[in-house]
């Protein structure tokens, strides 16, 4: 059993159908990739995961728990964290504040995990009693990510971290992410730019019409000739 | 040549007396009901039409604490507690008044609260619905007002009337034109500063001023880092009642407690918030005082003045650019030049 695992999943919104028993996993330590056309289902597979969605069949288990009829709120302090794709920082708010607020939930003193993050990410330091809406791209992404890590999570659910990013941010977006595995947390990353991240990935699930069409580690799926020839561009 | 200068001095006692202390006292009333309509802007989308009126409602809060202060039975029972200090009886009874009122006023914005707004945002209603179920508040607030205090004027001022006459100053200064300030006026500007100072620090130091911001900022973040949007709400309206409640009562001190007055309220309040930047506190003062500097120096009658600047000149009319009942006019015409010119204002606010 992995350690976040959806098992056949069903879910829509309204009347919709977005989902038909469709299952993910990831390990710890362990950077799993869901690529898809447009409309696959990817994001909504990841919010079923968060709780933002229900869905109307199938189970989210965590760490061998049954976490599907957690709110949202329940799951993060379990231990899940999310970086939505867009609006994912205090814009108004500095650097400092950002990752603050990212702690809300915790009573303890957060400031060994806010160097943690200036650690990662020694950019942040320099910058953060500035405005995150005055920051790059690449930037932002880090100061999202470290909100993201203030709730000390094991699994980081990211959706899209590369959309709308120049090639040369995609890298350092992209080995960001490496240093978040290899700290051992479990990273579920939902992605277009399918070639680079299955490049980077251990496991991968291709996502057509809400449909699991494809699964493997993200060599296998780069090697496979049917793969290649739908989603990769030949 | 010397009475030359000293005319200048006495014009420019005359503008102080007239304009600028006047102005700095309206517009930090103007500022802390700024401060709440901003406040409310910034967490709940919502363009509170009713602060002109939940003013009104915590001034007839301490009105009514008033009267049960200077009852019988107040005095037969509580008249040993509250010896009358002699250092502190030119601040007038209101002000102990207050913090009872500011208690009724919150309960009155949360009940408000619960009963019309939190219906529109579990919808999502749109800004304009909310905006629109805020004039029905309005008119609630202000008819409860009236039946409480009945429509007409009510004076509540106690305590020292000035803290420094016309007299004091021109025995101290020997010029023919005098500077008073009121104990209102004082007490106003005293009152604001500390406010804005607590909120300030509030808002950027504490940890939960913080969440407010966020919660602002990007209401789906914050949900995603455990920030409980109850309590946000909450912590807004007790707020927003103590601004609300010292504000309306610092303004019935100054001029007077006129329920149509406060309604009318509405306008420079709102001409303020905009004029400094929708959803920016700084925005909001600024903007109290540039609104309030406009409405006095355009309605001020100039004859005085000219007459001590420009000896041997007396000019036939008052030389006033505007009659002082048009007064909420000034505040509309800014109201629409920035809303064309700069609809931010000037820091940089939403656009509403």
């Amino acid at each position: 059993m992995a350690y976040l695992e959806g098992n056949s999943l069903v879910a829509a919104y309204g009347p919709v159908p977005i989902l038909h028993e469709c299952s993910v996993s990831v390990e710890k330590g362990e950077l799993a990739v869901i690529v898809g056309p447009n409309g696959a289902g990817k994001s909504t597979a990841m919010k079923v995961l968060l709780g933002m969605l229900n869905p109307s069949s199938g189970s989210v288990v965590f760490d061998g728990q049954d976490i599907t009829h957690l709110s949202t709120q329940e799951r993060i302090s379990l231990g899940l964290a999310f970086v939505p794709q867009t609006n994912n920082v205090f814009t108004s708010m500095t650097v400092h504040e950002n990752l603050e607020m990212g702690g809300f939930l915790r009573d303890d003193d957060i400031s060994h995990t806010i160097q943690e993050v200036y650690d990662l990410f020694p950019i942040l330091f320099e910058k953060r009693k500035q405005n995150a809406g005055e920051l790059s791209g690449g930037q932002r992404q880090q100061v999202a990510f470290g909100r993201a890590m203030m709730t000390q999570p094991t699994v980081m659910l990211l959706d899209e971290p590369t959309a709308g990013v120049s090639p040369i941010v995609m890298d350092e977006i992209f080995s960001n992410i490496l240093d978040l595995k290899n700290s051992g947390r479990a990273v579920l990353m939902v992605e277009q730019n399918a070639q680079q991240a299955l490049n980077i990935a251990d496991k991968g699930f291709v996502l057509v019409s809400g449909r699991n069409e494809h699964s493997g580690t993200g060599k296998e799926l780069i090697a496979d000739p049917e793969v290649r020839k739908k989603f990769l561009g030949g | 040549m010397v009475s030359e200068s000293v005319d200048i001095l006495n014009a420019f006692a005359l503008l102080t007396n007239f304009i600028i202390v006047p102005a700095i006292a309206y517009g930090s009333q103007l500022a802390l009901g700024a401060l709440a309509v901003t406040l409310i802007y910034s967490i709940f989308r919502l363009s509170n039409f009713a602060q002109g009126d939940s003013m009104a409602f915590g001034t007839v809060m301490v009105i009514l604490i008033l009267a049960l202060f200077q009852s019988d039975w107040a005095n037969a029972n509580f008249g040993a507690i509250l010896p009358p200090y002699e250092f502190l009886s030119f601040v007038p009874t209101a002000l102990y008044a207050l913090p009872f009122a500011i208690g009724f006023t919150a309960i009155y914005l949360l009940v408000m609260d619960r009963l019309v707004y939190q219906h529109y945002r579990r919808i999502k209603a749109k800004a304009i619905n909310m905006c629109m179920a805020s004039m029905g508040v309005m008119f609630v607030t202000g008819g409860l007002v009236r039946i409480i205090n009945g429509p007409e004027r009510m004076t509540f001022d106690d305590g020292a009337r000035f803290l420094f006459s016309v007299r004091d100053f021109k025995e101290f200064t020997g010029l023919t034109q005098g500077i008073a300030i009121k104990t209102s006026q004082f007490l106003t500007v005293t009152v604001a500063i500390l406010l804005v100072a607590f909120l300030f620090y509030f808002l950027n130091k504490t940890k939960t001023g913080k969440s407010m911001r966020a919660y602002s900022d990007n209401e789906d973040l914050a949900l995603l880092s455990g920030i409980d949007p109850a309590k946000v709400a909450r912590t807004t309206w007790l707020i927003v009642a103590a601004f609300t409640a010292i504000a309306g009562t610092l303004y019935g001190l100054d001029k007077g407690f006129l329920p149509f007055q406060y309604h009318q309220l509405l306008l420079p309040i709102f001409a303020s918030v905009i004029v400094g930047g929708i959803g920016s506190p700084m925005g909001a003062i600024v903007g109290a005082f540039v609104v309030s500097f406009s409405e006095l120096l355009l309605t001020y009658a100039y004859k005085k003045f000219l007459i001590f600047l420009l000896p041997g000149y007396v000019p036939d009319s008052l030389v006033q650019l505007i009659g002082v009942e048009y007064k909420y006019a000034i505040s509309f015409v800014i109201l629409v030049v920035v809303l064309l010119i700069r609809p931010t204002g000037i820091f940089k606010g939403k656009v509403v």
